[in-house]
């Protein structure tokens, strides 16, 4: 395995560029989040100003961690990803690697400004307005121009497969931002501008949109990332690469039929809503297709999970993907939903999925590529990546454990009657339930940043070339295993 | 039976279409012709390898 093979010089400068902005969005976009988590437990914090309304800075929170945060280290490690397994540089050059980096950060700040302002197009996780949608078409159609150009031009026979996820997400997404943002601005200068779809049309192509961004960004992408970090990490293959690639085509050919289960027991169709819950159901396959590839691949090497914490990140990332993918089907059920559906169980089940698969695979990643981008033998700290890990579970454990009580107690307590069949609980009630669950909620957020403050600050030493004197984790405690 | 009858019919089946698609991908991914060819692709990513190479790692 270790013919002498001629590496090429890797555009790894913007890397380094967007492995920095992901870690600084993903800070932001915490803490956004423990803000807006202590607004709902506490009225007091939205400070009575329109521009640190709930409503204005929930938008800043999702599109922070899931574009800003998720974004920039998905199109980063998916172009160092790209460079090794096609063993050539970018293709067009560092100018046009660039303009992506920071045509997508202006991006970014473009679209936060206008929440905070109160320009919205109104549809969840699409709210930027056509001036901000038009120009991250133009910003992410030269990312898949330097993405698409480097495969083009690569010296290897092969396409690794973690490719052929993030190549599903960047054409994917393409396909949904501009079919969902089809608008007619309401003058020149303008911000305002009104959906080419009317009614329930809009509403479907707005969750087809919404699922989608769900099943190629949040999903395909990062299971790029997981189909090269966790072997290149554990030092061994991945487990079954056959399963890898019929992982890859059930999720290419059942995703986007899901969207529907977003708008059960609304005005849509009702054989439409049946549909969407047929192939949420089957998502089951990919999903467990993953799982399995993604743990196994440990399989026979389980005790590097007690030294090596980086390899723990991006193993537990995908236990959490696995029980998060089966917990959206199951709540795709239609009896299921009736209960679920505008509780906080749904969030509880997306904080699930996005702490614990895309932000733990995301530190995983981060982690792994620090110190390789800035040619460091390892990192400043095992032991704080290891600290950082527990923060990040128990807040992970508190946030889904207390959404899940609070969510499902909501749903009955809006489903209950009395003896003469009134409601038995009025609105407010079910809202003074919640405060407890609220601040538990918040206080695990608070656990989750203090650990990714951690990262950074470790991240920060290792780019600087530092290394803390420490003892190693976890040397193996019986002579059995000493060996290894 | 004419062009536009059959072409119709054969857009009307794209679920068969499809269905059969991707039983040809589990098929193909399944065959043990291929299953050497796949292990070396699952490899692939360790060859330039900058931190040693499979075999010089933990175990």
């Amino acid at each position: 395995m270790n013919q002498a093979i001629a590496v090429p010089t890797y555009n790894d400068e913007v890397v380094r560029k967007f492995v920095i902005a992901a870690s600084f969005w993903g800070i932001v976009g915490f803490s956004v989040g423990i803000l807006i988590a202590f607004q709902l437990a506490y009225p007091v914090l939205n400070l009575d100003l329109e521009w640190t309304s709930f409503g204005r800075l929930r938008p800043v929170h999702t599109s922070a961690v899931v574009f800003a945060f998720g974004g920039n280290i998905l199109i980063g490690s998916s172009l160092y990803i790209v460079q090794r397994t096609s063993r050539v540089t970018l293709f067009g050059g560092p100018t046009l690697a660039n303009m992506v980096f920071w045509g997508y950060q202006i991006f970014i700040v473009m679209a936060a400004l206008g929440y905070v302002l109160g320009v919205t197009q109104s549809k969840e996780y699409a709210e930027p307005e056509w001036y901000a949608d038009i120009w991250l078409t133009v910003i992410w159609v030269m990312y898949l121009v330097v993405f698409a150009g480097t495969l083009v031009t690569r010296k290897e026979s092969h396409i690794y497969v973690a490719n052929w996820f993030f190549l599903a997400f960047i054409i994917t997404v393409a396909m949904l931002h501009i079919v969902n943002n089809v608008a007619l601005p309401v003058s020149w200068m303008g911000a305002k501008s009104y959906i080419a779809w009317a009614g329930v049309r809009d509403a479907m192509t707005q969750w087809w949109y919404g699922h989608n961004a769900v099943g190629f960004f949040l999903t395909a992408g990062f299971l790029g990332m997981m189909y090269y970090f966790i072997p290149k990490q554990a030092n061994r293959p991945v487990y079954s690469y056959r399963l890898s690639v019929i992982h890859f085509w059930a999720i290419t050919f059942l995703y986007v039929w899901a969207g529907p289960h977003h708008l059960h027991y609304t005005a849509l169709p009702d054989w439409a809503q049946t549909l969407g819950m047929t192939f949420s159901i089957m998502l089951w396959m990919p999903s467990w297709g993953g799982m399995i590839n993604g743990i196994m691949t440990l399989s026979g090497a389980w005790d590097k999970l007690r030294t090596d914490p980086v390899l723990r990140f991006l193993v537990t990332s995908v236990g959490f993907y696995g029980m998060s993918t089966f917990e959206g089907p199951l709540m795709a059920i239609k009896v299921v939903n009736s209960l679920s559906h505008y509780t906080d169980w749904t969030i509880g089940h997306v904080h699930s999925a996005a702490l614990g698969w895309n932000a733990l695979v995301s530190f995983g990643a981060l982690y792994f590529l620090v110190p390789k981008l800035w040619n460091r033998e390892r990192l400043y700290s095992l032991r704080l990546a290891n600290l950082h890990f527990w923060f990040a579970t128990m807040g992970i454990v508190l946030y889904i454990t207390s959404m899940w009580i609070s969510g499902i107690m909501q749903g009955l307590m809006w489903r209950t009657y009395d003896a003469l069949g009134f409601l038995q609980y009025s609105f407010i009630e079910t809202v003074e339930a919640m405060h407890p669950y609220y601040v538990i909620r918040a206080t695990g957020g608070v656990l989750f940043l203090i650990g990714a403050l951690i990262m950074v600050y470790n991240l920060w030493m290792t780019a600087h070339g530092k290394t803390r004197d420490e003892e190693p984790i976890a040397l193996a405690p019986s002579a059995s295993s000493a060996g290894n | 039976m004419d062009i536009t009858t059959i072409s119709e019919m054969a857009r009307s089946s794209w679920v068969v279409w499809l269905i059969l698609l991707f039983a040809f991908i589990i098929f193909w991914a399944l065959r043990p012709k291929n299953k050497k060819r796949f292990e070396e692709d699952a490899k692939m990513i360790f060859k330039d390898d900058e931190n040693g190479g499979m075999g010089h790692g933990g175990n």
